[in-house]
């Protein structure tokens, strides 16, 4: 006796879909090589958009990366406090130019603000540098060894200056790299003397390479001395102690703000000013100002990938175009099938299956494109671009879903058409 | 065993526009299990939409049809399906084979449906064409096969499940005499050696002398009813 019970049905369906995944596997690649101009065309949509999603994902990590990387190389947490402007007559001179900001209120800004871990004063100017019979023309600036800790820069050779060199401005000095390669080149600089505006200094450290500073400075063409020196032998001042810039660290991130209120209100009281007043001093948060940047990056990045993400749906709306005609042009064969024994849900996954293996193929080969692009991208602007393996996984797993989701439709009009129309259908 | 099939009643209506097409009228009839069974009439008669209702591709507007004594009626899609793909084999006058697909995979499709693994499907499929004769042509695709190969391709897919009926709509509109007369051959010889009921639709009466019953149809009804008094043999 026949059996039809939902439960023998259920049998049956279970047994057969693992031959029948594999037949309906082989029905689709059959279909898509026939059709190959087609199925190319189609996937293309796919292909483009998987690629711009894996190069907008990598390359603009790889920006991000690079960003943090000159965040990290300008110095963490770090707050600039720079002297205000003078004005002659009505014109103001802009940031720097008034002799406003001493080593005292550097001093007072390390004990009175408790947000503060670092504070570094900073004095110099431009000099002539002579070793043998090279010379070099740079910027010589005087600090305390505090500075380099501000900005995460470490010694490749040699030592710091100390307390004692700073009481006694002595004259030692510590080179930038690129210095190092102007005057020396391959003469182990340490121990060395050189001329500094024709006075003679010890080189007692080399820096660690920085690279370039945000804005393209080259950051290694630089000499750092004790601060008491830059100010009584080779840049003096009219006013003792005063100061070009005060690089301050903050204790953390989050009190970075927290540190630049203790700083302006410290100041304001020190230089005498009144609330509303115009202040003779400016605090600058350059780590808020590389934020800025990285969250321009990251706006960039949602924008181009909403772009990318529109062409792949604009290539799962080509697919599913694609899938109506075949199963237009298929509605014989569809017949056959019913009339064989097919069943809905038969017809509805040899259909999708066939959709999926168009989307992720082209996903696929969208991969390999946009893989292959940002290698070429990191090529040129030399930047390193990793590929995120995590953003493969989730380009490959989001195609799927598109021949799912596109590929529903037209595999459902299949699985609905009525077996005697589909057989007649001419 | 009862009837093989029954039909009560059964009517079906075709709504074309404003003008309604009564294509069948209130068919009531059985065919015993193991008969060899041609329908004839003119066209429009209403043989093939009988054909098509007893193959469970269509169902009537009303009245009922008993396959072993199961009401058709009560089955839904999938169940039809089920029914198609183990009781019944169909046999069209265009082939119905599926292009650039081998002989023998046409022939395995049925099998792939009712989940049969891929080495005994094969195996089925190949003892098929064997016993249609075409033992060494299962790779060929339909195009490189001739009229009554491919009606032969057709008819080793209609039996290779078991199928207790096999329905032939038209089986020899498309051949030459030669090659038709190698099809009904076949069926004569499936039905005698395996007991399978072949059910053929034809306006042809040299066909129709072949079988043991004639039913005639005219104008949705049943004209004619007669059992050969001796058949040819093919």
């Amino acid at each position: 006796m026949l059996d039809v019970s939902a439960r023998a049905l259920w049998r049956i369906g279970c047994s057969s879909f693992n031959m029948f995944f594999l037949s309906s596997l082989k029905i689709a690649f059959r279909a898509i090589r026939v059709h190959r101009m087609r199925s190319a065309l189609t996937m293309l949509g796919i292909i483009i958009g998987v690629g711009t999603v894996i190069i907008i994902i990598n390359a603009g990590s790889g920006a991000k990366s690079q960003i943090a990387k000159q965040i990290a190389g300008i110095g963490s947490n770090l707050l600039m406090v720079f002297p205000g402007s003078t004005s002659s007559g009505g014109v103001r001179m802009g940031a720097g130019t008034k002799p406003t900001l001493t080593i005292s209120d550097a001093e007072a800004m390390k004990e009175a603000c408790p947000s503060v871990k670092f504070v570094a004063p900073t004095w110099g100017g431009n000099a002539h540098l002579v070793f043998g019979n090279e010379n070099w023309s740079t910027v010589v600036t005087g600090t305390i060894p505090d500075m380099f800790q501000i900005r995460n820069w470490p010694l490749a050779f040699g030592s710091l200056f100390n307390q004692r060199d700073i009481n006694t401005a002595a004259k030692v000095c510590i080179l930038g790299q690129t210095v190092v390669e102007n005057l020396f080149g391959d003469i182990d600089p340490i121990g060395q003397v050189i001329r500094i505006n024709k006075i003679p200094f010890t080189i007692i450290g080399v820096l660690d390479k920085k690279g370039s500073s945000p804005r393209g400075r080259d950051q290694d063409d630089r000499i750092y001395v004790p601060f008491s020196t830059a100010q009584k032998r080779l840049f003096s001042t009219h006013i003792p102690g005063l100061v070009r810039t005060i690089m301050v660290q903050a204790k953390s991130l989050e009190l970075m703000f927290e540190a630049e209120k203790e700083i302006n209100a410290l100041l304001m009281q020190r230089h005498h000013i009144q609330s509303g007043q115009e202040k003779d001093f400016t605090v600058r948060n350059l780590t808020e100002i590389m934020n800025i940047a990285q969250k321009t990056a990251n706006i960039m990045s949602v924008l181009l990938l909403t772009i990318a993400m529109i062409s792949l749906v604009v290539g799962g709306i080509g697919i599913m175009n694609i899938m109506l005609v075949s199963v237009t042009e298929r509605t014989r064969e569809i017949g056959i099938r019913m009339a064989v024994g097919g069943r809905s849900k038969d017809i509805l996954m040899q259909f999708l299956i066939e959709a999926i293996i168009l989307s992720l193929f082209g996903g696929l080969l969208g991969m390999v494109l946009g893989i292959t692009a940002c290698k070429v991208i990191a090529a040129v602007i030399k930047w390193p671009i990793p590929i995120s393996w995590e953003a493969l996984l989730l380009a490959f797993v989001f195609t799927g879903a598109i021949g799912v989701f596109f590929g529903f439709y037209p595999a459902n009009k299949a699985s609905k058409l009525n077996p005697i129309d589909a057989l007649r259908y001419e | 065993m009862a009837d093989l099939i029954e039909t009560r009643n059964l009517v079906k209506v075709y709504n074309s526009g404003d003008v309604k097409v009564v294509a069948l009228d209130e068919i009531s009839l059985t065919i015993d299990a193991g008969g060899l069974v041609a329908v004839m009439g003119p066209s429009g008669s209403g043989k093939s939409t009988f054909m098509n209702i007893l193959g469970c591709l269509d169902k009537p507007t009303t009245g009922k049809y008993f396959l072993e004594g199961i009401d058709m009626g009560n089955l839904d899609r999938d169940q039809l399906a089920h029914i198609r793909n183990r009781k019944i084999g169909f046999v069209f006058q265009t082939f119905n084979l599926l292009a650039r697909t081998s002989a023998l995979e046409n022939v395995e499709l049925p099998l792939i449906y009712s989940g049969v693994p891929a080495g005994k499907r094969r195996e089925m499929a190949m003892d098929a064409l064997h016993s249609v004769g075409l033992s060494g042509r299962e790779d060929h695709y339909p195009n490189q096969l001739s009229g009554g190969e491919q009606q032969r391709v057709a008819i080793a897919r209609a039996l290779v499940n078991s199928s207790a009926i096999i329905l032939a709509d038209e089986p020899t509109g498309n051949l030459d005499s030669k090659s038709s007369h190698e099809i009904i051959s076949i069926f004569q010889r499936l039905n005698i050696e395996k007991g399978i009921t072949v059910i053929i639709v034809t306006h042809e009466p040299d066909v129709a002398a072949f079988t043991r019953r004639n039913i005639i149809f005219r104008d949705g009804k049943v004209a004619e009813d007669k059992i050969a008094q001796k058949n040819t043999s093919a």
